[in-house]
């Protein structure tokens, strides 16, 4: 009994389509958004992550459908990240019917822009999303995937966007993303630590065990995975199974 | 069966699009989903949802400068099933000691309270505020709207303030640090701290209890 800590999928999607394939079992079309948001929430995902790579403007519009199409279909908590830069983007994805939002790079350019967002939309509803590469002793925001520095300290950004009025932090190690050696458990501890609203951990979950070690060592609220669940390896009633086995809350 | 209306009250506060798409799925073909702002639209309709999100001295004063504290009242005395979400329960209550101390709507005599920073679990891990996730109803009354919801069925909370669990009007508690009101009832109105739209699948029932509850408790 008590609050159960997440698991979130998260899918990558471009122009309507859900990339980097996504294997279930049963599924008729595995590219397909809203079939594969189904798929997970009726596996029991807590929450569903949906970060637009979209480069084109057409596409984005094909976003806000699909975002659409979810909401009508799953409910449970949903966020939609990429590309999100004004209040309009903000305002655009929630009519859509996602539940929160996620803002990355357009908080690095303008952090006002998270204090105007959550005043204007409530904090439950902004999520800061982090990606931090270790820099010598300490971790330093990056961009573009990892390849622009910022020279800013990730942990201390932590807090300032917390003070702004984030929700929540996605904090993506960019050290591990795609490595599957599991998370950076000291950068995720540390984050987790410094400020008072929930952290998801995200990038490097290579097995379920991961998951766990993120929660129990990394001090995470939530935990973000998406290719140990796309693929098939895993299913997300698995990944709770492990971590009720590790004494984690669990909602089953 | 003769039409119906159910009109979630939009006063500026947030995402209605979530929950305007949760009762479209539960609702029957009569039963007519509207989010609207429209005072005559809110008076002709046969049941209110008062949502809420964000800051309650904002929510409270849109309530006031829109009237929308005057049509809710109108719609309690006149009987009409009333669910209030999130914050739309916390304006439910006497007041809020959210921004330095908030006057609510006063249907039900309690206090709302931000939960403790530094709090830790049985893990001594770290008890975040604000309270996000899915955590265990405890159920305190049978009533029309827990028709199908057991007991320790898990809902999904986003919240920093909560009311206190008075005994009187608590439908059903929850646990997070301190034990509050995750549910609360009176005649015809009933509102949740927890978010039924996206709690499937006890919000859901809680939800399609609703848009066919005749407002008797």
């Amino acid at each position: 009994m008590g609050l159960a800590k997440r698991i979130i999928p998260c899918l990558d999607v471009d122009a309507g389509r859900v990339v980097k394939g996504v294997n279930f079992v049963n599924i008729r079309d595995a590219g397909d958004p809203v079939e594969v948001a189904k798929r997970y929430n009726d596996q029991g995902a807590d929450e569903i992550t949906m970060l637009d790579i979209t480069a084109t403007h057409e596409g984005r519009d094909t976003m806000v459908d699909t975002v659409s199409a979810i909401a009508g279909q799953v409910f449970i908590p949903l966020t939609v990240g990429g590309g999100i830069r004004t209040l309009d983007d903000i305002r655009t994805m929630l009519n859509a019917g996602a539940d929160k939002v996620s803002i990355n790079s357009a908080a690095i350019k303008n952090p006002d822009f998270v204090r105007e967002a959550s005043q204007r939309f409530g904090a439950q509803c902004i999520v800061v999303a982090i990606d931090a590469k270790k820099v010598g002793d300490h971790w330093e925001i990056f961009t573009h995937g990892g390849r622009n520095a910022t020279g800013i300290n990730a942990v201390e950004w932590a807090k300032k966007m917390d003070d702004y009025g984030a929700g929540e932090i996605l904090l993506t190690s960019m050290d591990r993303d795609g490595v599957k050696t599991g998370f950076d458990i000291e950068l995720t501890r540390a984050v987790a630590d410094a400020v008072r609203v929930p952290v998801i951990a995200s990038g490097g979950v290579g097995n379920l065990q991961h998951l766990a070690d993120g929660v129990l060592e990394g001090h995470a609220d939530a935990v973000l995975a998406a290719s140990i669940f796309h693929f098939g390896e895993y299913s997300i009633r698995e990944a709770k199974t492990v971590m009720q086995e590790n004494g984690i809350e669990m909602r089953v | 069966m003769s039409a119906t209306l159910l009109t979630v009250i939009d006063y500026g506060m947030g995402n209605l699009h979530s929950v305007a798409k949760a009762l479209e799925h539960v609702a029957p073909d009569n039963v007519h989903i509207e989010v609207t702002d429209n005072p005559e639209r809110i008076r002709e309709a046969d049941r209110i949802l008062l949502p809420g999100v964000g800051a309650i001295r904002d929510c409270m004063a849109e309530i006031r400068r829109q009237g929308v504290d005057r049509l809710v009242d109108e719609a309690i005395r006149d009987g009409k099933p009333l669910l209030g979400v999130c914050v739309g329960m916390q304006a439910l209550l006497a007041h809020s000691l959210e921004n330095n101390g908030i006057d609510c709507m006063n249907y039900f005599d309690g206090e709302v309270r931000r939960f403790r920073d530094g709090a830790v679990d049985a893990h001594g891990l770290p008890m975040k505020v604000p309270h996000m996730g899915w955590n265990n109803v405890e159920l305190k009354v049978d009533h029309p709207l827990l028709a199908g919801i057991n007991s320790g069925d898990r809902f999904y909370f986003v919240h920093s303030y909560y009311a206190d669990a008075h005994p009187e009007y608590t439908a059903a508690t929850c646990d997070y640090d301190a034990t509050f009101a995750a549910m609360i009832y009176r005649d015809n109105i009933f509102a949740t701290q927890c978010h039924p739209e996206k709690s499937f699948p006890a919000g859901l029932t809680l939800l399609n209890n609703f848009v066919r509850w005749n407002g008797q408790p």
